[in-house]
């Protein structure tokens, strides 16, 4: 494949300023991986444990239940309902609507509210609610 | 580049070279998270424990496990298009790109077989009580 190294290819760092649509973008490209990498390997672990027999589960529980292992599944819950909060708005983009800048700005913004509030409400019950 | 019309110049260019099918594929793939991990979450959360019998005799059920496997489908295929993306977008190199493609599709093939076998151990297998 001939491959022209002079022609720009993204990232292209070098001009830019913080705004919320720009860091919705960013976001959604790394919870994705982290979710895709951290968040995979976490499901598979899991379902693994739970396969292999109650030994194997009872390690992967007190890995789950230890404070690193919550944070870790804090972590991913923030990273799931962060990227879902963008991917909607990706659909919406997708069709061609939502890029009047005050619009696109609002948008963005309602997607970080979106993924701590859910955080903060599925681990509000779960630890407080619970127990 | 040939000089025929202005589709036929820019075909191919990009960093991915072509795509349009995989553009398709990662939002229907999104939908199907979109159902799914809601799915899983509140079944998750009504769960009275996580412990052992518990979280097994649930995912023995076959309205349980057969959601799981297609979970595990949808999401799988969703990231491994996603990386995909991410990777032509910063590995440029065309022998780099190459390795790392292949290193992705064996790590979601690797997991992926890994987790859906697991479904159908305890899905077929029954609970252990
Ligand atoms: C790690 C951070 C970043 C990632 C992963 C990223 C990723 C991307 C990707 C994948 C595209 C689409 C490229 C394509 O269509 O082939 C893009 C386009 C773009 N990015 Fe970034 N980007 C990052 C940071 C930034 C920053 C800091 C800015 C500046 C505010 C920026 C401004 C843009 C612009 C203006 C475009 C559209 C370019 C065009 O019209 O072709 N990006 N970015
Ligand atoms: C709530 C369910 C989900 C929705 C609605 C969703 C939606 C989307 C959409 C629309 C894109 C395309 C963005 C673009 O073209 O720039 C995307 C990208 C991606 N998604 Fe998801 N997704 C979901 C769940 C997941 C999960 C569970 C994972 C990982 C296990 C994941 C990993 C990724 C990755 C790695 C990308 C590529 C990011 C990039 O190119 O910047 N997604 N997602």
């Amino acid at each position: 494949m001939a491959q022209n190294r002079a022609r720009p290819l993204s990232p292209h760092l070098t001009i830019w300023k913080w705004g919320a649509n720009m860091a919705a973008s960013i976001i959604h490209r790394v919870t994705g991986t982290g979710m895709a990498t951290v968040g995979v390997l976490v499901l598979t672990w899991w379902l693994v444990a739970a396969a292999t027999g109650q030994e194997s589960y009872d390690y992967f529980l007190g890995w789950a239940k230890h404070p690193l292992g919550q944070l870790v599944l804090i972590g991913l819950s923030w990273a799931f309902f962060q990227h879902l909060g963008s991917g909607l708005r990706h659909f919406v983009l997708d069709v061609g609507a939502g890029y009047e800048l005050n619009t696109n700005r609002f948008w963005a913004r309602a997607t970080f509210v979106f993924g701590v509030v859910m955080t903060a409400a599925l681990w509000g019950y779960l630890l407080f609610v619970k127990g | 580049m040939g000089t025929g019309t202005g589709l036929g110049r820019v075909r191919g260019l990009g960093s991915a070279k072509h795509g349009g099918a995989h553009w398709v594929l990662h939002r229907m793939t999104a939908v199907g998270n979109l159902l799914l991990l809601p799915w899983l979450l509140i079944s998750l959360v009504r769960l009275p424990t996580y412990d052992y019998t518990t979280v097994t005799t649930w995912l023995a059920q076959p309205m349980a496990a057969v959601p799981m496997m297609l979970l595990v489908i949808s999401v799988f295929w969703h990231f491994r298009i996603g990386l995909q993306v991410v990777i032509e977008d910063y590995v440029h190199e065309e022998g780099t790109k190459f390795a790392s493609l292949t290193a992705l599709t064996f790590y979601t093939l690797g997991t992926g077989a890994f987790a859906l076998f697991a479904i159908a151990k305890i899905a077929l297998t029954g609970t252990p009580n």
